[in-house]
């Protein structure tokens, strides 16, 4: 079913599908064979035509700042760390964080790029400044 | 007493999945196989659901996480769960909402990996895509929102704070009032940062409280004590479950359902004497205000500001107090209902409106997911 697909039950479905690739390393959405609008979070069908013919892609990890916002901690909680709504080029919006600059320096409009990092050992999708370190 | 729905409502499509343990299946995946299995069972299609009913025991808000999953903007929508009854009680109530033509088709969904859960079945459902990034919920997306409405309208920080000051004008001349003490524009502004661009200021009370409230029929309610007060219109609209979902960060489904139930209610806003809408973030009464028509979309900063909607403003806007400076203990929709009953009444002491009729009541739920208007009137306005 997919590279990493051995790990998954005949029959697994979006979410384990989604996991697996990103534990894979691969940032995986969804492409309607219905419509050709891309879905994210994964779906059993196309949120904009309601088909069941939903393929994967590689997401470009390109996007831009929807949306900002700045959680504020005590100290000895740890630091202050940004939450955003990104906009993928494909067209979905998800959550994340956007990272490599301070959480409150994260501007609506800013280009960003995808990468698979860690949130207390979880893998996670975050993006940093598009042209940082890429 | 009619009191019937037989004849009402009746059932044209039918979705099994396979049974027995389906691994590496999400319980949310399960029902949508459910769900297309039954609209090609009808003939319809997913755009063509406009109710949807739903429960699932694990989710407090199994409705919304339904029809955001499936990308539905539902009319009529209803989560009550009390067991494994709720799907036979929601024909009662599908029916009952067909009846009276508040929905025309009625999704009623279920799916479940009880068995394979714990076997590689996936567990909590589409939240997971937000909750590992940790967003202290739900003020986070109430923030999200506010960034978004002062970088496309340019909004300030100060006018997001006029909410709480012109809410905290109104808990002060109302008793029951948890927050009295005078607060200004500037303790808003330097209050904690909680989750930027809003402080605790920013932020609802966290109360204890009880209510309640009863409804008759309109026939039978001229011979209760108390003047009674009566329902002129409601409507329902869904538009998200979580935050990233919501399509646009600066319209509610305030903009569509207070329309409808106004359009019920016979009743234009000119004809409003006080708001009553749920204030969990000073960002909610921009945007309801805003979505009700009472400005255009982008103007609610400048709406709310310089006491407009405070005592003895241009517009009365939860005169209790609201959940800012008044109550709210975790679900506040009752609290705002029972408000407009005391305007109604005339039984609002120092904060009531002189004549108040008609009042226009929001109910938000979630992440500012789902909303519900009501429209209240005094007796003598049917």
């Amino acid at each position: 079913m997919t590279e990493s697909g051995n790990e998954l039950p005949a029959g697994a479905g979006p979410d384990a599908i989604y996991a697996a690739g990103l534990a894979a390393g691969e940032f995986k959405i969804q492409k309607c064979g219905g419509c050709g609008e891309h879905v994210f979070y994964p779906r059993q069908l196309c949120t904009h035509c309601g088909s069941a013919d939903l393929g994967w892609v590689t997401a470009s990890g390109n996007g831009t700042v929807h949306a900002t916002s700045v959680v504020r901690q005590r100290p000895e909680a740890g630091d202050h760390y940004n939450i955003a709504l990104v906009d993928l080029e494909e067209g979905p919006r998800m959550m994340s964080r956007v990272v490599d600059i301070p959480a409150d320096q994260v501007k609506i409009g800013d280009p960003v790029t995808a990468f698979i990092g860690e949130i207390d050992g979880e893998q996670v999708i975050l993006f940093r400044p598009a042209g940082d370190g890429s | 007493m009619s009191g019937s729905l037989r004849g009402a409502a009746s059932i044209v499509g039918i979705g099994l999945t396979d049974f027995g343990e389906l691994p590496g299946r999400s319980k949310m995946e399960i029902m949508a196989e459910a769900v297309d299995l039954a609209l090609k069972d009808a003939g319809l299609t997913l755009d063509q659901v406009d109710g949807v009913f739903g429960a699932d025991f694990a989710e407090a808000m199994q409705g919304l996480y339904m029809a955001e999953y499936l990308g539905l903007h539902p009319k009529y929508i209803d989560g009550t769960n009390i067991g494994g009854s709720a799907f036979v009680n929601f024909l009662q109530s599908a029916a009952s909402a067909i009846q009276a033509g508040l929905c025309e088709v009625a999704l009623i969904a279920y799916g479940s990996n009880a068995r394979s859960a714990g076997r590689g079945g996936r567990g909590p459902g589409p939240v997971m895509y937000e909750t590992v990034y940790k967003p202290r919920q739900p003020i986070n997306s109430y923030a999200l929102a506010a960034s978004r409405h002062m970088y496309e309208f340019g909004t300030t920080r100060e006018q997001l704070a006029e909410v709480a000051v012109a809410a905290r004008k109104w808990a002060q001349l109302n008793p029951k009032a948890v927050e009295r003490d005078d607060i200004t524009v500037d303790d808003v502004l330097n209050a904690r940062p909680v989750v930027d661009p809003l402080t605790v200021r920013d932020c609802c009370l966290v109360t204890d409280a009880g209510s309640a409230l009863i409804m008759v029929s309109t026939d039978r309610a001229k011979d209760f004590p108390k003047k009674p007060v009566h329902l002129l219109g409601v409507a329902t609209e869904t538009t998200h479950s979580q935050i990233a979902c919501m399509a646009d960060l600066t319209r509610t489904a305030v903009a569509d359902a207070a329309p409808r139930a106004m359009e019920m209610a016979g009743i234009t806003l000119d004809d409003v004497d006080v708001v009553e809408l749920y204030d969990a973030f000073t960002i909610n009464t921009v945007l309801f205000l805003e979505d009700m028509g009472f400005c255009p979309k982008g103007e609610g900063g400048n709406f709310v500001s310089g006491g407009h909607i405070a005592p003895g403003g241009g517009l009365p806007v939860n005169t209790n107090g609201g959940g800012l400076s008044c109550v709210h203990p975790g679900m506040y929709g009752m609290f705002l209902t029972i408000e407009a009953v005391e305007q109604l009444r005339g039984q609002a002491g120092h904060r009531q409106i002189d004549g108040a009729e008609i009042a226009l009541c929001n109910g938000n739920g979630g992440l500012l997911s789902s909303q519900v208007t009501a429209v209240l009137g005094a007796d003598g306005t049917l």
